[in-house]
């Protein structure tokens, strides 16, 4: 049954993978490339790239393409409730306790944990796309040498963005469009 | 609950939100944030940080779960049910789209050059919010916010530390801590 394997491999990514993003590769190419063989090495590459390209969760992005591929419109639809159908029970859970135990100490100490450290989490997301956008280098990789080699354009666009938003208190929806369309006229001139 | 908003305004909100997510959850939460806190203040501050904290914590893509989350808090489990199809809808719709052609879609010269500007005003938008999530933490003088925000944020940058590592230490930071607190509080009152 062509579909609860694909409802099923994908509640396991849902499942399994935490944190987000790129922290789910490794299992979602487990799942889709070498135990299914739904998508050679080098679609799944062409799906990370397209996945880069369009908004949406990696995730969800690839259960979309693989669902597609495999068994049309009713696969994509398939695939991407299997990734959302048990995150959203597990996190309707914590909702649940979250807005019943609140005040209580546990709760409390917990987030006060979780707080600061999510803002670290986040930071640390942050500069790793600025990196990456600035000096075409993933951040491990990043050194003091590569200084020099400063993407101008990806930098005055950083700087304006952040003037717009911290300033003008722009809606950032306008600022991530309006980099891609910078981005078009400084790759044509 | 909030009685100025429906489910009609949480599925637009969301839909749109979700449409615009270039590069991954992080930005659908700063969309959020300003969105939810600032603009219509649905939400406050404080608990945006929450919820934030929790679909960091929770399995699954970061921008999902802060939907549900966000959904439940606002409008209740019809709520949750409602953001979440306004997230993935964009996403579904585009990615099946897009299948019929993508090698066509990946190599478009305009395409790429498009995403690739995007990425400068990604990295705005979510220091941006960092900034100001930051401010928040800092001005509240906690020590131990403030320490556990430099432990964090020195481990995963400059350490590589896995993000589960960093939440379940700094989650069981917070416990032990809120565990010591509420005994002291107890033994002087008996």
């Amino acid at each position: 049954m062509l579909y609860l394997q694909l409802f099923w491999s994908f509640a396991q990514i849902g499942l399994f993978s935490f944190g987000g993003g790129y922290a789910a590769l490794p299992i979602i190419q487990k799942q889709v490339v070498s135990v299914h063989h739904w998508l050679t090495l080098q679609e799944f590459m062409d799906i990370l790239a397209i996945s880069q390209m369009t908004p949406g969760p990696v995730a969800i992005n690839t259960a979309t393409f693989v669902g597609m591929r495999v068994l049309g419109l009713p696969g994509a639809i398939t695939a991407t409730l299997g990734c959302v159908v048990p995150s959203f029970m597990v996190v309707l859970i914590i909702a649940y306790f979250y807005n019943k135990y609140k005040n209580i100490w546990v709760m409390q100490g917990l987030l006060a944990g979780l707080r600061p450290a999510t803002v670290s989490l986040i930071a640390t997301s942050g500069l790793g796309i600025l990196i990456a956008a600035l000096y075409h280098v993933e951040i491990e990789a990043f050194a003091i040498k590569n200084i020099a080699s400063l993407d101008i354009p990806a930098a005055a666009t950083f700087i304006f963005g952040m003037f717009l938003l911290g300033k003008r208190r722009s809606d950032p929806i306008y600022i991530i469009i309006g980099a891609g369309f910078l981005g078009i006229v400084f790759a044509l001139f | 609950m909030h009685k100025s908003m429906s489910l009609t305004q949480l599925f637009t909100a969301t839909f749109r939100l979700s449409a615009f997510t270039f590069g991954g959850g992080y930005v659908i939460i700063s969309m959020m944030r300003r969105n939810f806190v600032e603009d219509r203040k649905w939400l406050q501050e404080e608990e945006m940080l929450d919820l934030t904290a929790l679909a960091q914590s929770a399995p699954g893509a970061v921008a999902i779960n802060a939907s549900i989350l966000t959904g439940y808090r606002l409008l209740g489990y019809p709520g949750a049910l409602v953001a979440v199809f306004g997230t993935i809808l964009p996403p579904l719709i585009l990615l099946s789209t897009i299948s019929f052609f993508y090698i066509q879609f990946k190599e478009n010269f305009y395409i790429s050059a498009f995403m690739k500007g995007t990425s400068a005003g990604v990295a705005a938008v979510i220091l941006d919010m960092v900034v100001r999530m930051a401010k928040k933490i800092l001005t509240e003088e906690s020590f131990f916010a403030i320490a556990i925000l430099l432990l964090s944020f020195i481990s995963s940058l400059f350490f590589g530390a896995d993000v589960r590592l960093v939440i379940f230490g700094s989650g069981l930071l917070g416990l032990l801590r809120a565990y010591y607190a509420n005994r002291k509080f107890k033994g002087v009152r008996s």
